[in-house]
């Protein structure tokens, strides 16, 4: 035995790594910040403003009086596996994990609760289920919210956070875009108000039916909104995107939506737009 | 060409060769061909048994087969065409206007395509702008105006992912259509003739009755979309039409479809007019059936009618 052999000792990583649950980095300015006071702020970078994804459940807590909903509704409401749909992985095994990680709601919550003392309905989508994507069940949840709407004469709002249609659901995903529509629109012949307000990012067959039918639209500042992709765009047209391409910043420039509203003035733009029309 | 529609083919010239020479020399040729043709209708009826989805998303993009325009002025007489969405521009890609059908007007619109290369670019190869779905809700409303029935044609790849046609609104543009339609108080009778692509074909799709030919497709997204995104690459296409169960027939399964109209022995583009004649045949009983709705009654079926579709658990 030589002297070099000496029993190694391990090595300590000298690299500072962010412990995920007391830090985030901001991905719009970079900024670390500390998660609780990211928190305090509602998910809302203090340093440049973005907004980061936020869960449903956090959302209701910020907009609701008493910090929640009154009553969940259909929360027994599961996906089906109708066309027994596989790819890499069966699309049963991706609701399993989905719950795992994400809950037990789907991609959307619906339920009951106040805002400023006046009953409303509320639905709000979860992107981390399956990347909010539309199948079944959350076109069931939003039809049958919507006809609650219109059987106790409540207003109607609606979070929206996907990338579209559910893919493993095929055509019945397809379908709820008709079905959610028809939905709303026996709502707005009832002269009930709906308000329908996207977050980063609302895409695709959500965009293209209940997202985009509000009788007022508001969308968070930065948040991609559009029908197709940007990757989809860029492939079909073969040129670079302009810049700022399906922001909100770009559809209110554009006449599409009405407001752009910061998140921590959400509850109070909604409050005010539900005095004007209820 | 696949080694059976090879077989086919020869077998089928085979027939037509005996058919000719016996016609040029009055010769009764009937005892052979019989069977020679029996054996023709069977063999075609196994090969057509065996296409899998993919070859069904081929038939159904097939150029030669019936297009809007074909089944419009097959149906019916006096087509008046209507242009134009009275705020941006004409949409070549959807087309419409009034036709007679059995005496009666209606209001007819679909997705039309181009057979050429120069009317395909004039066309957009049948992928709308907002402003094609802008053009097809005014000619809805004016059907309801004037209390007519609404016939759509459904084939395009889908709505067209431009920057222009996202700064119009193609989202609010196609979410409007579904509304209005949902609502619409007259007869609403859709027929997928080709290809039924996604938000697109769903921008003019929402009826009391929805029709399928037999080889076209419906689906929330293209196999080659869906393979690139969920196999990563579009070599799988295949496996994603299987997947995505977009034939007619999984259709009717599947609930969305009410009718498939069978198409002629090789598909409608062997016989353009038998195609279009059975497709018209089909949407003219179902409007008799729907004329005897009243406007509310007939709102809150359609209403029910995508209330019911879907497939969910209660746990």
């Amino acid at each position: 035995m030589s002297w070099f052999s000496k029993p190694k000792r391990k090595l300590v990583s000298q690299k500072r790594e962010l412990p995920g649950d007391v830090w985030d980095r901001c991905a719009g300015c970079g900024e670390i910040l500390y998660s609780g006071r990211l928190e305090e702020n509602l998910h809302v970078c203090p340093n440049c403003g973005h907004h980061f994804r936020i869960a449903a459940e956090a959302y209701e807590a910020m907009l609701l009086d008493g910090g929640g909903l009154a009553e969940l509704h259909d929360e027994h409401l599961r996906s089906a596996d109708p066309l027994a749909f596989v790819d890499s992985r069966s699309y049963a095994e991706r609701i399993e994990q989905a719950e795992q990680r994400g809950g037990d709601q789907d991609a959307i919550r619906t339920g009951r609760g106040e805002i400023g003392g006046r009953e409303v309905h509320l639905g709000t989508m979860d992107f981390r289920f399956i990347g909010g994507s539309m199948g079944s069940v959350v076109g069931e949840k939003i039809r049958r919210l919507a006809d609650r709407s219109l059987e106790r004469r409540v207003p109607l709002i609606i979070i929206s956070a996907s990338g579209g249609a559910r893919m493993q659901e095929g055509i019945l995903s397809l379908m709820q875009m008709g079905k959610t529509a028809a939905a709303l629109e026996q709502l707005a012949s009832a002269g009930i108000p709906y308000v329908s307000v996207l977050t980063n990012p609302t895409t695709g067959g959500v965009t293209a039916s209940y997202a985009m039918l509000g009788d007022v639209i508001l969308a968070e500042p930065g948040a991609l909104i559009g029908f197709a992709g940007p990757r989809v765009i860029k492939e079909t047209i073969r040129q670079d995107l302009p810049e700022g391409f399906q922001t909100a910043e770009f559809l209110e420039e554009h006449g599409m939506i009405d407001r752009i509203v910061p998140r921590p003035e959400m509850r109070g733009a909604l409050a005010t737009l539900l005095d004007h029309m209820c | 060409m696949s080694i059976e529609q090879e077989g086919l083919a020869e077998l089928r010239n085979h027939v037509e060769e005996l058919r000719n020479k016996a016609r040029e020399r009055g010769i009764d040729v009937s005892a052979e061909l019989g069977p020679l043709e029996a054996e023709l209708a069977a063999a075609h009826d196994e090969a057509m048994a065996r296409l899998s989805r993919f070859d069904r998303v081929k038939l159904a993009r097939n150029q030669d087969r019936p297009f809007s325009f074909d089944y419009i002025h097959g149906i019916g007489t006096d087509f008046f065409e209507l242009r134009g969405d009275r705020v941006f521009r004409d949409d070549p890609a959807i087309v419409g206007g009034w036709l007679r059908l059995e005496g009666r007007p209606v209001m007819v619109i679909g997705h039309q395509k181009g057979r050429e290369m120069k009317e395909n670019l004039r066309r957009n190869f049948g992928s709308p702008h907002p402003e094609g779905y802008r053009k097809a809700k005014r000619l809805m409303r004016l059907a309801e105006k004037f209390g007519r029935p609404v016939v759509t044609f459904i084939d395009t790849q889908g709505a067209y992912p431009g920057i222009g046609a996202e700064e119009r609104g193609q989202a609010e543009a196609i979410a409007r259509n579904l509304a209005v339609m949902a609502g619409l108080r007259v007869p609403i009778v859709s027929c997928v003739i080709g290809e039924g692509g996604s938000g697109g074909a769903l921008g003019i799709g929402v009826a009391d009755r929805v029709l399928m030919m037999e080889n076209a497709i419906y689906s929330v997204i293209s196999p080659e979309g869906c393979a690139a995104i969920l196999w990563r690459s579009r070599e799988h296409s295949d496996k994603a039409a299987e997947a995505l169960k977009l034939t007619a027939r999984d259709l009717q399964d599947l609930g969305v479809v009410d009718q498939v109209i069978p198409e002629p022995r090789g598909g409608a583009h062997t016989d353009r007019e038998a195609a279009v004649e059975a497709m018209g045949a089909a949407i003219r009983r179902h409007l008799r059936e729907l004329a005897k709705l009243e406007p509310r009654d007939l709102v809150a079926s359609r209403r029910d009618k995508y209330y019911a579709i879907g497939a969910w658990e209660e746990r």
